[in-house]
């Protein structure tokens, strides 16, 4: 009988994932396209980019150390609200969220820059609140790169493993993910277990990616 | 009470220093200059889309707005400068529909009438679902302007807007600018480098050479009197040359080894003088100004001949679309009111 959990939980964790990396990371990339300092631009962007270079193990180590028993905010909340976050559910998102951001902010901040300033300057010139600007003009505008930006971001939390394992480990109907699945079904020997998984991750992925190929195809059709 | 836009500002750039002081009292005003002169930075400054450093900015009509003065730190957002602005490229949006580009200023559902009554009279009808990329040059162009005038301005900002056009549109559309700008009683500024768009579109005219203000003044004036060599420059004075003073009223050429007489009494600043290409004319071997023709070449155009003497000097002569043979006569002259005294 094959267990469901991983399925559920890996659902779960990627979709709360990527409401929080899709937003955060239009806004950061949103400030940084603004940002006029080019050393402090640069130096965000490195940290803001690290996380797709660096193997997710050396992630995972850095998440431990902050999010860990005895790291800033991990002790915070042992101390503040009795809850422990490494080895719980929620070490899961932290960990996809910072895995996947680079590719949100990315994506999102090259489909920003390609947006003619002179459109931006237009809104303004005609009395558009920067609000306003920002969802109709550069948003809209944008959005075939936000949506790819957030489709590789939502397939990339849902196949984190690494950070995930360093943070969250493999405890079953916790925090076994997808991915993890796969990895203790295949190390115990099970490999029909494994293949059912595997086809799973294949599926959602390329569903993923056609959708992303759909939306932006569209959009830009619309246009022209 | 008189209505007058006032602009008196100062801006590092890189370069240079851009330097711009006047006011505008009525009808159109145009900025000429060379790319990179400071002109378009000018107009982004009235905008409210660039800050200038320091000085003023600010608009009566009936009553006073103070767009930017640096001396009580009043910079008014774009928002809120009521000015309309006609990109190079008209920045229209292109995820908009027509319809949807020309209601964005207005607040929400400010009246549906005003767009519509736009769309009529920008003679848009039929496009009001389109996308931008789906409009000709001609439409889109007026499409931004529906835009602007959609939003009710007090200054319209052009911003060298044929500069990336063929010759036929650009006519075309110019006049259709023409027309579209005498309905409206605000203020014009017009940035180009185009003499030709200056003289058809704007009363008062100011001429800006690497962000200082070299010439002012109503336009014609300008043309007739231009005073320095770099406005004769860009006022379209093809021949110019350096000269050596003889007397009150004679002049050497030194590039092109010729004596002038001069109708107006040469003052010692003068260090050139120009010449424009329409201005030569066949002549006798003993009248006033005359010089020889030897070795010139002549090149056709549709409805003029150039013709290049050997010491370099250009004549334009106009001339129909039919005939192909042109004799350059032996001697050309100058009639002496007709050059131009000119200071560095």
């Amino acid at each position: 009988m094959m267990d469901w959990s991983p399925i559920f939980i890996s659902m779960k964790t990627a979709s709360v994932s990527i409401l929080i990396t899709f937003f955060v990371g239009l806004i950061v990339a949103w400030g940084i396209v603004k940002m006029k300092n080019d050393t402090i631009k640069i130096v965000l962007d490195g940290i803001f980019t690290l996380p797709i270079v660096l193997p997710p193990t050396v992630v995972g180590f850095f998440l431990l150390y902050i999010f860990g028993v005895r790291g800033p905010i991990g002790s915070f909340f042992i101390d503040f609200f009795a809850f422990k976050i490494a080895f719980s559910w929620p070490a899961t998102v932290i960990a996809a969220v910072v895995m996947s951001f680079p590719l949100m902010y990315r994506s999102s901040r090259g489909a920003f820059e390609q947006v003619d300033s002179n459109l931006l300057d237009a809104g303004r010139t005609l009395g558009m609140s920067e609000w306003k600007i920002f969802w109709k003009i550069l948003f809209a505008n944008a959005l075939p790169g936000i949506i790819s930006g957030g489709i590789l971001a939502y397939a990339r939390g849902l196949g984190e493993f690494g950070a995930t394992a360093m943070l969250a480990g493999n405890i079953a109907d916790q925090t076994r993910t997808l991915p993890m699945a796969v990895y203790s079904e295949v190390a115990a020997g099970n490999m029909g277990d494994a293949f059912n998984y595997v086809i799973f991750i294949v599926i959602i992925a390329f569903i993923a990616i056609f959708i992303m190929d759909f939306v932006s195809l569209r959009k830009e059709k619309q246009w022209k | 009470m008189d209505k007058s836009l006032k602009v008196n500002i100062q801006k590092k750039l890189k370069e240079f220093d851009l330097k711009v002081d006047f006011e505008l009292k009525r009808g159109c005003l145009g900025i000429l200059g060379p790319s990179g002169c400071g002109k378009s930075m000018t107009l982004k400054s009235v905008a409210g889309i660039v800050n200038p450093d320091k000085g003023i900015i600010s608009l009566k009509t009936n009553e006073e707005t103070t767009y930017f003065d640096s001396d009580n730190k009043i910079n008014l957002k774009p928002q809120k400068r009521n000015v309309g602005y006609l990109f190079q490229n008209y920045a229209l949006f292109p995820n908009m529909t027509v319809e949807e580009n020309v209601a964005c200023g207005l607040s929400k559902g400010s009246d549906e009438k005003r767009v519509s009554e736009m769309i009529r009279r920008f003679h848009l009808e039929g496009l009001e679902k389109r996308y931008p990329r789906q409009l000709s040059g001609g439409q889109q162009q007026r499409v931004a302007l529906a835009r602007i005038l959609a939003y009710g301005p007090d200054v319209i900002l052009l911003d060298e807007p044929f500069s990336a056009m063929d010759a036929f549109l650009k006519e075309q559309l110019r006049l259709e600018l023409v027309r579209m700008l005498d309905d409206f009683d605000g203020f014009s500024i017009l940035v180009t480098h185009d003499r030709d768009e200056v003289f058809q579109f704007c009363d008062d005219l100011i001429i800006l050479d690497k962000g200082k203000v070299i010439a002012q003044g109503p336009t014609h004036e300008v043309f007739e009197n231009p005073g320095k060599v770099q406005v004769a420059r860009l006022t379209g004075c093809k021949n110019i040359s350096r000269v050596e003073i003889i007397d009150d009223y004679h002049v050497k050429s030194i590039d092109w080894g010729v004596e002038f007489e001069v109708s107006e009494k040469i003052s010692s600043g003068i260090t050139h003088i120009g010449i424009r290409a329409h201005d030569f004319s066949a002549a006798g071997k003993d009248e006033v100004n005359v010089f020889g023709t030897n070795d010139s070449s002549k090149l056709e155009k549709p409805f003029e001949w150039e013709i290049t003497l050997a010491n370099g000097l250009w004549w334009k002569v106009d001339k129909k679309i039919h005939e192909h043979d042109f004799v350059i006569p032996e001697y050309l002259k100058v009639d002496p009111e007709n050059i131009i005294l000119l200071e560095e």
